[in-house]
């Protein structure tokens, strides 16, 4: 057993680390609050003892199209994302179809490439069609980030649930859709929620699909509202660090909320792009 | 971990449908043969959607970037989709620019020294977390923001904590004596800033991938260690180090082939720049391709090609890795 002196210590020790590693999150924070004629201030204040809010002002002045998009696209990928990887998991888990293990062999690969490459075949298919700055374009394009990553979590999941539990339904004289639907997908509610969680964060964090597709017109998410802000050699920065706050909002909500379904993601070997 | 069990069922799953498949044959009524072709083709029906995305924005994508590194584009050409086939010309291009050695190079040292900072640091939390004290689970939580962070966010965030002026980072250095850096103006430090960037946003996912594989080892062989009077050192050394090796392989390798295609964080905080000192093969694909008014749609597919060679090289070693160590 450990003295409590010790644990002690190492709470303190924790606590010192983790204030390290959050220091630029607190820095973007602190400069988000500062005025204007403070930032250039030497030494710089480490609090932000004069709060101003005109950053965040500046958010509800000029970002709040932005916002939507991304809400609109991050929602968007979800449900695609959801539709096409969790009939997928459910064949590759249960159904034993052909090429099953070439599938999943497929899916890992895809996962490894760049996704500037991706832009750019996109960029070319988009031009053909005249797809560029529309919102779905957007979503189909987010969601080859998530597609993937979504039928390994699903095929994982799905594979744990007991083959007795199928069998039963199909004793009741259920179909495979109906088995899928009514018994399948109301107990896989983790993967649903994890797979969901990851492909809004992915699709809400996207800057080069967005960049590369979405560069103009009335659709432009919020990773593009702030790369404007800072291309146009805008010297605000509590205005430029007010949105990345905001930006950051979905993804602290996601960590409270959903903590342990974070961490499940991580492990399952999802990395961001 | 996941990854582990969801990759090792499809092969297992082929062998086990193999086996029933010859128990069929021996004692196969017409019925249930009957049966099992209707599962397969619901199968198809559940699988064909996937499919049939995976054609249309994966493999319809990659093709049309193929094409475009094999064919001479301008704007004109690539708006009309008439450019002449110019079979490996691009890549000759690609190859012979005075710009292909320097990105190459950065794009392993951004690669190797991230992954090995990330890794070093992800370990040494790993363990730390490990231990059962107060608030250890919060505080790891905590730790994810930095991975969960839009890379616009924390990109932009490090850059004006970088920034030469009046960033945080060099009066953090002039309060011990050190003068300031140009950190992201001057060739000699752009490449090292975004390493520092990348290296803050990679520790998480070290740090929940190894504490996962800490998880596994069981506690009993650090009591006999203890009894035995081995020191913390020599109980990381002989007994942590060791047993983690399978899943520090997979770490390492998830990572460096994460690593090599990272774009965002250096387009936002350098653009590769100044003079193309932290231009990486991902940039320079994007800087030719997008980034000038001139755009070179042809050398830029193929930057972005020799990447997903590069990259599914060591996708296929961890791929391998990955079977070995689960049978």
């Amino acid at each position: 057993m450990k003295s409590r002196t010790g644990s002690r210590r190492y709470t303190v020790i924790g606590l010192v680390l983790t204030a390290v590693m959050l220091f630029p999150v607190y820095w973007m924070l602190n400069v988000s609050l500062t005025p204007q004629q403070d930032m250039r201030k030497s030494p710089p204040d480490l609090l932000p003892l004069h709060p101003t809010f005109e950053g965040y002002r500046a958010v509800l002045n000029d970002q709040m199209p932005y916002l939507g998009t991304s809400l609109l696209i991050g929602l968007g990928t979800v449900v695609l994302t959801l539709l096409l990887a969790a009939p997928a998991g459910f064949a590759l888990a249960k159904l034993k179809p052909y090429g099953g293990g070439l599938l999943g062999l497929v899916l890992l690969v895809a996962q490894m490439i760049p996704g500037i490459v991706m832009a750019m075949g996109f960029y070319g298919i988009f031009l053909d069609l005249g797809l560029q700055n529309t919102w779905w374009g957007l979503i189909i394009a987010d969601s080859t980030i998530a597609v993937p990553f979504g039928v390994m979590i699903f095929t994982a999941f799905m594979s744990g649930i007991p083959g007795e539990l199928i069998a039963a339904a199909r004793i009741d004289g259920a179909g495979t859709f109906r088995t899928f639907r009514s018994v399948v997908l109301p107990v896989s509610r983790n993967a649903i929620v994890t797979v969901s969680l990851f492909s809004f964060l992915w699709a809400w964090s996207d800057f080069v699909f967005a960049n590369t597709l979405d560069g103009g017109g009335d659709w432009r998410p919020i990773t593009l509202g702030i790369y404007h802000y800072i291309g146009n050699n805008n010297q605000e920065w509590n205005a430029i660090m007010a949105t990345a706050v905001v930006a950051s909002l979905p993804a602290a909500v996601l960590l409270v909320l959903a903590q342990r379904y974070v961490a499940a993601g991580v492990t399952a070997g999802a990395v961001k792009d | 971990m996941t990854t582990a069990r969801l990759d090792r069922r499809s092969p297992r799953s082929t062998v086990k449908f193999a086996a029933t498949g010859t128990v069929d044959r021996t004692d196969a009524s017409p019925f249930r043969r009957r049966q099992r072709r209707r599962s397969r083709l619901t199968a198809l029906a559940f699988l064909a959607p996937l499919a049939l995305y995976l054609a249309a924005f994966y493999v319809y994508p990659l093709y049309r970037n193929l094409d475009l590194s094999l064919r001479n584009y301008t704007v004109r050409s690539f708006v009309a989709g008439d450019a002449p086939f110019s079979g490996l010309d691009n890549f000759r291009t690609v190859l012979d620019d005075p710009t292909f050695g320097p990105a190459m190079r950065h794009t392993m040292i951004f690669t190797f020294v991230s992954i090995v900072f990330q890794y070093v640091a992800g370990l040494a939390l790993a363990v730390f977390f490990n231990r059962h004290f107060r608030l250890a689970g919060t505080l790891r939580a905590l730790f994810l923001i930095p991975w969960l962070l839009p890379l616009i966010v924390s990109a932009s965030t490090w850059s004006w904590m970088l920034n030469s002026e009046s960033g945080v980072v060099n009066y953090a250095l002039h309060l011990v004596g050190v003068s300031p850096v140009n950190w992201l103006d001057s060739p000699d430090w752009a490449l090292t800033s975004v390493i520092i960037a990348n290296v803050w946003i990679g520790i998480p996912f070290n740090l929940v991938i190894l504490y996962s594989g800490l998880q596994n080892i069981p506690g009993e062989l650090y009591e006999a260690a203890s009894l035995d009077g081995a020191s913390a050192w020599q109980q990381f050394r002989r007994i942590t180090f060791p047993l983690l090796r399978p899943v520090s392989a997979i770490t390492l390798l998830l990572g460096l082939v994460y690593t090599l295609k990272v774009f965002d964080l250096i387009w936002i905080m350098t653009k590769g720049g100044p003079s193309d000192a932290s231009s990486t093969l991902a940039t320079w694909s994007y800087q030719l391709g997008f980034g000038t008014l001139l755009p070179k749609f042809g050398p830029g597919a193929a930057v972005g090609n020799i990447l997903i060679l590069i990259a599914l090289v060591f996708g296929l070693l961890y791929i391998r890795v990955q079977r070995r160590q689960e049978s």
